[in-house]
Protein backbone atom coordinates (compact mmCIF):
# COMPACT_ATOMS: atom_id res chain seq x y z
CA UNK A 1 0.00 0.00 0.00
CA UNK A 2 1.15 3.52 -0.76
CA UNK A 3 -0.24 6.50 1.19
CA UNK A 4 0.74 10.11 0.63
CA UNK A 5 -0.24 13.58 1.86
CA UNK A 6 1.63 16.18 -0.14
CA UNK A 7 1.61 19.84 -1.18
CA UNK A 8 3.15 18.79 -4.53
CA UNK A 9 1.07 18.17 -7.71
CA UNK A 10 -0.19 14.57 -7.99
CA UNK A 11 0.92 12.60 -11.05
CA UNK A 12 -0.86 9.23 -11.42
CA UNK A 13 2.00 7.24 -12.99
CA UNK A 14 3.97 6.27 -9.84
CA UNK A 15 0.78 5.26 -8.04
CA UNK A 16 -0.44 3.13 -10.95
CA UNK A 17 2.99 1.54 -11.13
CA UNK A 18 2.87 0.79 -7.41
CA UNK A 19 -0.43 -1.13 -7.47
CA UNK A 20 -0.07 -2.87 -10.85
CA UNK A 21 0.56 -6.65 -10.74
CA UNK A 22 0.96 -9.33 -13.40
CA UNK A 23 -1.88 -11.37 -11.86
CA UNK A 24 -4.32 -8.45 -11.69
CA UNK A 25 -6.34 -7.63 -14.78
CA UNK A 26 -8.09 -4.55 -13.43
CA UNK A 27 -6.62 -1.26 -12.34
CA UNK A 28 -9.08 1.47 -11.36
CA UNK A 29 -7.90 5.05 -10.97
CA UNK A 30 -10.05 7.76 -9.40
CA UNK A 31 -9.02 11.41 -9.58
CA UNK A 32 -10.93 14.05 -7.65
CA UNK A 33 -10.22 17.30 -9.48
CA UNK A 34 -11.04 20.89 -8.58
CA UNK A 35 -14.29 22.01 -10.24
CA UNK A 36 -14.90 25.60 -11.38
CA UNK A 37 -18.32 25.89 -9.71
CA UNK A 38 -20.23 24.90 -6.58
CA UNK A 39 -23.77 25.79 -5.45
CA UNK A 40 -24.08 28.21 -8.36
CA UNK A 41 -20.90 30.07 -7.46
CA UNK A 42 -17.91 30.46 -9.73
CA UNK A 43 -15.03 28.91 -7.80
CA UNK A 44 -11.62 30.56 -8.21
CA UNK A 45 -9.53 28.01 -6.33
CA UNK A 46 -9.56 25.67 -3.31
CA UNK A 47 -7.27 25.55 -0.32
CA UNK A 48 -6.78 22.29 1.57
CA UNK A 49 -5.71 21.99 5.17
CA UNK A 50 -4.81 18.65 6.74
CA UNK A 51 -3.74 17.11 10.01
CA UNK A 52 -1.01 15.20 8.20
CA UNK A 53 0.02 12.63 10.83
CA UNK A 54 -3.57 11.66 11.53
CA UNK A 55 -4.69 11.89 7.89
CA UNK A 56 -1.96 9.42 6.90
CA UNK A 57 -2.99 7.02 9.63
CA UNK A 58 -6.66 7.25 8.64
CA UNK A 59 -5.90 6.80 4.92
CA UNK A 60 -3.93 3.71 5.85
CA UNK A 61 -6.89 2.34 7.83
CA UNK A 62 -9.29 3.07 4.95
CA UNK A 63 -6.98 1.16 2.60
CA UNK A 64 -6.65 -1.76 5.05
CA UNK A 65 -10.43 -1.87 5.41
CA UNK A 66 -10.85 -2.21 1.62
CA UNK A 67 -8.12 -4.86 1.38
CA UNK A 68 -9.91 -6.89 4.05
CA UNK A 69 -13.35 -6.56 2.45
CA UNK A 70 -12.68 -7.15 -1.28
CA UNK A 71 -10.32 -9.53 -3.10
CA UNK A 72 -8.19 -6.68 -4.35
CA UNK A 73 -4.41 -6.75 -4.82
CA UNK A 74 -3.17 -3.36 -3.70
CA UNK A 75 -4.23 0.21 -2.96
CA UNK A 76 -2.59 3.61 -3.36
CA UNK A 77 -4.12 6.81 -1.96
CA UNK A 78 -2.77 10.35 -2.20
CA UNK A 79 -4.27 13.66 -1.10
CA UNK A 80 -2.92 17.07 -1.95
CA UNK A 81 -2.76 20.02 0.46
CA UNK A 82 -2.40 23.79 0.03
CA UNK A 83 -3.81 25.93 -2.78
CA UNK A 84 -5.20 24.06 -5.80
CA UNK A 85 -6.28 25.66 -9.05
CA UNK A 86 -9.25 24.59 -11.20
CA UNK A 87 -8.53 21.22 -12.86
CA UNK A 88 -5.80 20.16 -10.45
CA UNK A 89 -6.01 16.78 -8.73
CA UNK A 90 -6.90 16.89 -5.03
CA UNK A 91 -7.43 13.17 -4.42
CA UNK A 92 -6.01 10.11 -6.14
CA UNK A 93 -7.10 6.53 -5.45
CA UNK A 94 -5.68 3.57 -7.39
CA UNK A 95 -6.90 0.00 -6.81
CA UNK A 96 -5.77 -3.19 -8.54
CA UNK A 97 -7.56 -6.53 -8.49
CA UNK A 98 -7.80 -9.71 -10.55
CA UNK A 99 -11.25 -8.65 -11.84
CA UNK A 100 -12.78 -5.21 -12.45
CA UNK A 101 -15.90 -5.44 -10.33
CA UNK A 102 -13.98 -5.63 -7.04
CA UNK A 103 -11.62 -2.82 -8.02
CA UNK A 104 -14.55 -0.50 -8.89
CA UNK A 105 -16.41 -1.34 -5.65
CA UNK A 106 -13.35 -0.96 -3.43
CA UNK A 107 -12.32 2.31 -5.08
CA UNK A 108 -15.83 3.75 -4.65
CA UNK A 109 -15.87 2.70 -0.99
CA UNK A 110 -12.43 4.18 -0.33
CA UNK A 111 -13.41 7.58 -1.77
CA UNK A 112 -16.59 7.66 0.36
CA UNK A 113 -14.75 6.72 3.55
CA UNK A 114 -12.08 9.37 2.96
CA UNK A 115 -14.79 12.01 2.94
CA UNK A 116 -16.08 10.72 6.28
CA UNK A 117 -13.06 10.06 8.48
CA UNK A 118 -9.85 11.57 7.12
CA UNK A 119 -8.95 14.92 8.75
CA UNK A 120 -8.61 17.05 5.63
CA UNK A 121 -10.63 20.20 4.96
CA UNK A 122 -11.14 22.42 1.96
CA UNK A 123 -11.80 26.11 1.73
CA UNK A 124 -13.66 27.32 -1.32
CA UNK A 125 -12.65 30.73 -2.62
CA UNK A 126 -15.01 32.35 -5.09
CA UNK A 127 -15.50 35.86 -6.46
CA UNK A 128 -16.30 37.99 -3.44
CA UNK A 129 -15.94 35.48 -0.63
CA UNK A 130 -14.63 32.27 0.84
CA UNK A 131 -15.81 29.52 3.16
CA UNK A 132 -14.51 26.35 4.78
CA UNK A 133 -16.61 23.45 3.50
CA UNK A 134 -17.86 21.13 6.21
CA UNK A 135 -18.84 17.57 5.46
CA UNK A 136 -21.56 15.75 7.33
CA UNK A 137 -20.72 15.47 11.04
CA UNK A 138 -19.45 11.95 11.62
CA UNK A 139 -21.12 9.75 14.16
CA UNK A 140 -19.46 6.47 13.26
CA UNK A 141 -15.69 6.27 13.36
CA UNK B 1 0.56 18.64 33.24
CA UNK B 2 0.86 19.94 29.69
CA UNK B 3 -1.06 19.39 26.47
CA UNK B 4 -0.50 20.60 22.92
CA UNK B 5 -3.72 21.61 21.15
CA UNK B 6 -3.82 21.75 17.35
CA UNK B 7 -6.29 23.74 15.27
CA UNK B 8 -7.19 23.18 11.63
CA UNK B 9 -9.23 24.81 8.88
CA UNK B 10 -11.90 27.21 10.18
CA UNK B 11 -10.75 26.74 13.78
CA UNK B 12 -7.16 27.61 12.88
CA UNK B 13 -8.28 30.85 11.20
CA UNK B 14 -10.56 31.72 14.08
CA UNK B 15 -7.86 31.09 16.71
CA UNK B 16 -5.17 32.75 14.58
CA UNK B 17 -2.76 29.91 15.42
CA UNK B 18 -2.08 26.29 14.53
CA UNK B 19 -1.11 25.25 18.01
CA UNK B 20 -1.37 26.18 21.69
CA UNK B 21 0.66 24.74 24.56
CA UNK B 22 -1.53 24.62 27.64
CA UNK B 23 -1.32 23.73 31.28
CA UNK B 24 -4.07 21.18 32.01
CA UNK B 25 -5.40 19.96 35.35
CA UNK B 26 -4.72 16.31 36.22
CA UNK B 27 -7.66 14.13 35.26
CA UNK B 28 -9.06 16.63 32.75
CA UNK B 29 -11.02 15.09 29.86
CA UNK B 30 -10.71 16.13 26.22
CA UNK B 31 -14.21 17.66 26.21
CA UNK B 32 -13.45 19.37 29.52
CA UNK B 33 -10.42 20.99 27.93
CA UNK B 34 -12.61 22.11 25.02
CA UNK B 35 -15.10 23.73 27.43
CA UNK B 36 -12.21 25.47 29.21
CA UNK B 37 -11.01 26.88 25.91
CA UNK B 38 -14.54 27.95 24.94
CA UNK B 39 -14.65 30.04 28.10
CA UNK B 40 -11.48 31.82 26.96
CA UNK B 41 -12.37 31.94 23.25
CA UNK B 42 -16.20 32.07 23.05
CA UNK B 43 -16.39 31.72 19.26
CA UNK B 44 -14.90 28.24 19.62
CA UNK B 45 -18.25 27.29 21.15
CA UNK B 46 -20.00 27.72 17.77
CA UNK B 47 -18.60 24.33 16.78
CA UNK B 48 -19.78 22.52 19.87
CA UNK B 49 -22.28 20.15 18.21
CA UNK B 50 -20.20 19.10 15.22
CA UNK B 51 -16.65 18.59 16.57
CA UNK B 52 -14.90 15.31 17.08
CA UNK B 53 -11.96 14.96 19.45
CA UNK B 54 -8.61 13.39 18.76
CA UNK B 55 -5.74 12.60 21.11
CA UNK B 56 -2.34 11.68 19.71
CA UNK B 57 -3.82 11.51 16.18
CA UNK B 58 -6.61 9.05 17.01
CA UNK B 59 -10.34 9.76 17.44
CA UNK B 60 -11.41 9.48 21.08
CA UNK B 61 -14.69 9.83 22.98
CA UNK B 62 -15.49 13.13 24.75
CA UNK B 63 -14.84 11.62 28.18
CA UNK B 64 -11.29 10.51 27.27
CA UNK B 65 -8.91 11.48 30.09
CA UNK B 66 -5.80 13.41 29.08
CA UNK B 67 -2.24 12.55 30.05
CA UNK B 68 0.83 14.71 30.29
CA UNK B 69 2.25 15.56 26.86
CA UNK B 70 -0.85 14.60 24.87
CA UNK B 71 -1.47 16.13 21.46
CA UNK B 72 -5.12 17.16 21.25
CA UNK B 73 -7.10 18.30 18.22
CA UNK B 74 -10.69 19.45 17.78
CA UNK B 75 -11.79 18.06 14.44
CA UNK B 76 -14.48 19.92 12.44
CA UNK B 77 -16.52 17.84 9.95
CA UNK B 78 -13.99 16.74 7.33
CA UNK B 79 -14.29 17.68 3.65
CA UNK B 80 -11.46 16.04 1.74
CA UNK B 81 -11.68 15.09 -1.93
CA UNK B 82 -12.90 17.44 -4.63
CA UNK B 83 -16.72 17.28 -4.65
CA UNK B 84 -19.05 18.19 -1.81
CA UNK B 85 -20.44 14.69 -1.32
Amino acid sequence: MLIEITPEPLAPAPFLQHVRRDDSGALVLFLGVVRNNNLGRRVLYLEYDAYPEMAKRKLWEVGEEALARWPITDVAIAHRTGRLEIGETALLVAVSSPHRHDAFSACHHIVNRIKEVVPIWKKEVWEGGETWIEGEPVTEK
Amino acid sequence: MKARVKFFAALREMMGTRELNLEVADGQTVSGLYRELCARFPRLGDYNSTLLYSVNAEYVSPDHTLRDGDEVAFIPPVSGGSGAH
